[in-house]
């Protein structure tokens, strides 16, 4: 698990591209805002908790159909298929792997991104603990995404419209947590109920991708 | 003899052929007479004048909406459990009309909504859950017409109807944690105190079952066309060979 682990994160630097093109894309979006809904500090910081989570949930997005597509093309995917190594533990370590490449950066990156927004201060913890939290979520959910689209030659679209209403618990409990941040209220609910998806999302949905993958490659 | 029995196309064909206009017509006299007593023979509400009446599509369609999804659901489980092949089909059947009955519940919500609250949509919980189960809907039916091979379609919609219906609930309740909202309550339960007045419980009664009978019938509708469209396919590919 290690070593597919490693691998898949060397082939994401060193192929380069995918890797930085996710949080470009979530500084571009956050730059965007301002320009859609006008230069008002307060106004602004009102929205932040909620555009931070949706910028960053689309970055995520962006990287899912490399998640399988590229082993499928080479043929390493029967490969790991037939390895020693169960097909539940490849999608585990491929969506843990993707967490690391996109979803770690992006939660790194958004307190810096929370300034231009001119987030509440009380509310970087929780921006951070949130998307420390949730971001996971996002990876293992899309991972599924990915593995249901595999065999498509035009999977991208299908697999966003299939990906982000699951994804709709997560970001109501995440941008939810930073907004009673932001008001001072107490968080932990939503931080409380954020935690259990992610953790249930990580114990069954290595089964149904695992379930996906096999179909597809039969 | 069982009920798995009728997994068979042909035995489903067979039986399902004549009763298919039975449950045809018992649908179209309900839905005609549950409309009409509920729309020109029950008694203005005091407060939502005649307004209330869209509550005889409003309601049932609601409810068929999600019925449908469950529906899909335990169809799929058969699907991947038994293997039989009427089961996936009717869970393709049944997707465009659950989507059909979303958008009827989200138009006629919309309706009612302007006169009474004053607008056409809020963020409310349950408004906001039917639009998400629309979108569930919409994914559940690309990922079928995106997939060539129909095992493999059925196969991979049945894990998509499984995964998305555990988060169908927990988005019901994510929202509910969210916003509170304008919506009522369940007025239509069996065991609460408070519920409808009888006047209207009635013809309501009758346009549900109009409407579970029409849905009944356009869903073997349906799979009887996915069936022949499978045995057409098959006669062109034999044809061919």
């Amino acid at each position: 698990m290690i070593a597919l682990l490693k691998r898949d994160l060397a082939l994401a630097v060193r192929a380069g591209g995918g890797f930085g093109l996710g949080l470009a894309f979530f500084l571009i979006v956050i730059v965007l805002v301002p320009f859609g809904v006008g230069p008002q500090s307060e106004l602004l910081s009102r929205i932040a908790p909620g555009i931070l989570w949706v910028a960053a949930l689309l970055a995520a997005l962006l990287s899912l159909d490399r998640i399988f597509a590229l082993d499928h093309e080479d043929g390493s995917l029967p490969l790991l298929a037939t390895s020693p190594l169960p097909l539940e533990a490849v999608a585990l370590v491929k969506g843990v792997a993707h967490w690391i490449t996109t979803g770690l950066p992006l939660t790194l990156a958004a307190p810096a991104l929370g300034f231009l927004l001119n987030l509440e201060t009380g509310a970087y913890a929780f921006l951070l603990i949130t998307l420390l939290i949730g971001t996971p979520a996002l990876s293992m959910i899309g991972t599924f995404g990915a593995a249901l689209t595999v065999g498509l030659r035009r999977g991208g679209l299908l697999l966003s419209l299939l990906v982000l209403p699951l994804y709709i618990p997560t970001l109501i409990f995440g941008a939810e947590a930073v907004r009673r941040g932001a008001d001072g209220f107490s968080a932990a609910n939503a931080l409380v109920l954020q935690g259990g998806i992610t953790l249930g999302v990580f114990a069954f949905l290595p089964f149904a991708t695992a379930a996906a993958l096999r179909v597809n490659l039969r | 003899m069982s009920i798995w029995e009728y997994a068979n196309p042909k035995k489903f064909m067979a039986t399902t052929a004549p009763v298919l206009p039975w449950v045809m017509w018992g649908a179209g006299v309900t839905l005609v007479v549950g409309l009409v007593w509920g729309f020109f023979f029950t008694p203005d509400d005091y407060r939502q004048g005649s307004t209330v009446k869209i509550f005889y599509l409003h309601v049932p369609a609601a409810m068929m909406a999600i019925n449908i999804w469950v529906m899909m659901l335990v169809t799929s489980l058969v699907w991947l459990i038994r293997r039989h092949h009427v089961s996936a089909l009717a869970a393709k059947a049944a997707g465009p009309i659950g989507i059909v009955m979303t958008l009827i519940a989200l138009f006629t919500g919309a309706v009612w909504g302007q006169p009474i609250w004053g607008t056409w949509w809020v963020w409310d919980p349950r408004l906001t859950s039917f639009l998400i189960l629309f979108l569930f809907y919409l994914g559940y039916m690309a990922l079928w017409t995106a997939i060539e091979d129909d095992d493999t379609a059925a196969d991979l919609t049945s894990v998509l109807c499984i995964v998305g219906s555990v988060f169908a609930v927990l988005s019901r309740y994510a929202v509910n944690f969210w916003n509170q909202g304008l919506h009522q309550g369940a007025s239509l339960s069996l065991d609460a105190e408070e519920n409808v007045a009888d006047v209207f419980w009635y013809p309501a009664l009758v346009c549900i079952a109009g409407f579970i009978l029409l849905f009944v019938g356009l869903v073997i509708l349906r799979t009887h066309t996915e069936i022949r469209l499978r045995r057409a396919r098959a006669l062109e590919a034999r044809m061919r060979a």
